[in-house]
């Protein structure tokens, strides 16, 4: 099918395409890299949106380090994030997740801004940020504020970013010596979304683990993280499953989801060095 | 419609080296503008939602998908077809290894496999076979079972790797 749309205008900067959205009239959408937007459109879920797109706002792209945070910019694309040296030191998750999104010409286009703010619940990104504990910077009429991951998402493909706001960062804690970054995925193939995902932060001793494909949203899985942390690897397996409440669809049953996720955390622990 | 936001736009961009100007519907596809305005129907649209690969075309050197790109965001870009890199010889070796190896049958798939192939034998080492298949993911074939297009590809990347080498003999 082709796309059907209301409208189209380039913004040049963050203010253009903040007043680009207020002309729009409620029904403006951020036009990123378009791998999931344009997509959704060909489907026909959406008709006679106002595009707005940011693409050229070179300011948006890349990676810097601000003290002890990673800075990285909204526009940065997903092939982007797999080859920048920057992001492997501070943020290597990131750089480990970012080769698991798709494929190549899809990579080449996609940002992690825009997959964050379509927050999809099967994406390899919100997991991560979930993990990282990272900050996301949204931009808007009232100004610039400052979201934690973890009050990010709210549910299915919604987020606390307002219709009129732009997420332009997100901002990183650097990986300490000794931190250690895992992501591991079960997918039928190459390139799907995958059925089940979890992306590990160990700091410290302590654990912040994200599930995706496990729930209406991407989860920041307290009861494992508690009994991780204590250092009882079964209880974290059973804890991991009540932490996640993952959907039956036409790929895979709410309780296969549920037994690959114990698998996938029982191999991360091994990976980190726990005794099974 | 507020006067910043265009129904139609006015793009300059190359294809195949030529400079090109026209101006389309905001939401013409990039695969729409070559196929149907620009009569360059090398490249297939299957899936249209970027799962198939047959639209794969090259955009500044990289792959992309010409069914999730749209051509509005391309102003100034510098786009790639079978018929432009046919022409140049650029992947004429990729080609020939396709025909020898029966890497094709029905041949939708294949300018999007050539576009996808090109940038990974470009890469100038050789890749394993399932580094080759990991690569290749993004582009179905319904005909071929992928065993054929994965040996054409790892024949062609052993072949440029080893005339490279040679080359760089030669140089020392």
């Amino acid at each position: 099918m082709k796309a059907s749309i209301g409208g189209y205008a380039r913004a040049e900067s963050v203010p253009h395409a903040l007043s680009l959205l207020g002309e729009a009239d409620g029904v403006g959408r951020i036009l990123a890299g378009g791998q999931s937007l344009i997509a959704a459109l060909n489907l026909g879920v959406s008709a006679g949106d106002m595009l707005v797109d940011i693409t050229g706002i070179e300011t948006l792209r890349g990676a810097t380090l601000d003290g002890d945070r990673l800075v990285i910019g909204a526009l940065t694309r997903h092939g982007d994030i797999a080859r920048d040296p920057l992001i492997a030191e501070h943020a290597p998750l990131l750089a480990a997740a970012a080769p698991l999104i798709a494929h190549d010409a899809i990579r080449n286009r996609g940002t992690i801004g825009g997959s964050l703010a379509h927050a999809d619940p099967a994406a390899e990104y919100p997991a991560c940020v979930l993990a990282l504990d990272a900050t996301l910077v949204l931009e808007g009429p009232a100004g610039r504020r400052e979201v934690a991951a973890e009050d990010f998402f709210l549910g299915l493909f919604e987020t606390a970013r307002a219709d009129e706001e732009i997420l332009t960062a997100i901002l990183i804690p650097c990986a300490r010596p000794g931190d250690r970054h895992v992501i591991r995925e079960a997918a039928r193939r190459a390139g799907d979304y995958a059925l089940a995902g979890l992306a590990v932060v160990r700091r410290e001793g302590r654990h912040r683990i994200g599930a995706f494909g496990l729930d209406d949203r991407p989860v920041l899985c307290a009861g494992a993280m508690a009994k991780w942390d204590a250092g009882d690897v079964d209880g974290m397996i059973a804890a991991l499953a009540k932490d996640i409440d993952p959907p039956s669809d036409t790929q895979a049953s709410a309780s296969y989801r549920r037994h690959l996720a114990g698998v996938l955390l029982r191999r991360i622990a091994a990976e980190l060095g726990e005794a099974q | 419609m507020s006067e910043h936001f265009r129904s139609r736009i006015d793009l300059e961009f190359t294809v195949n080296g030529e400079a090109v100007e026209l101006t389309v519907p905001a939401g013409r596809h990039l695969i729409d503008v070559l196929r149907l305005d620009l009569e360059l129907t090398g490249s297939h649209a299957g899936c249209e939602h970027g799962v198939c690969g047959a639209c794969t075309v090259l955009v500044d050197g990289q792959t992309v998908r010409g069914c999730l790109t749209l051509a509005a965001q391309l102003d100034g870009a510098e786009i790639w077809t079978v018929e432009g890199l046919t022409e140049s010889g650029a992947i004429a070796d990729l080609q020939a290894a396709f025909v020898e190896r029966n890497a094709l049958q029905c041949g939708y798939c294949t300018p999007g496999m050539l576009a996808s192939a090109k940038t990974l034998v470009e890469s100038g080492s050789v890749p394993s076979r399932e580094a080759i298949r990991e690569h290749m993911s993004g582009n179905y074939c319904r005909c071929t079972g992928y065993e054929a297009i994965v040996d054409a590809i790892e024949t062609v990347a052993r072949t440029r790797a080893g005339v490279e080498a040679r080359v760089e003999a030669k140089v020392r």
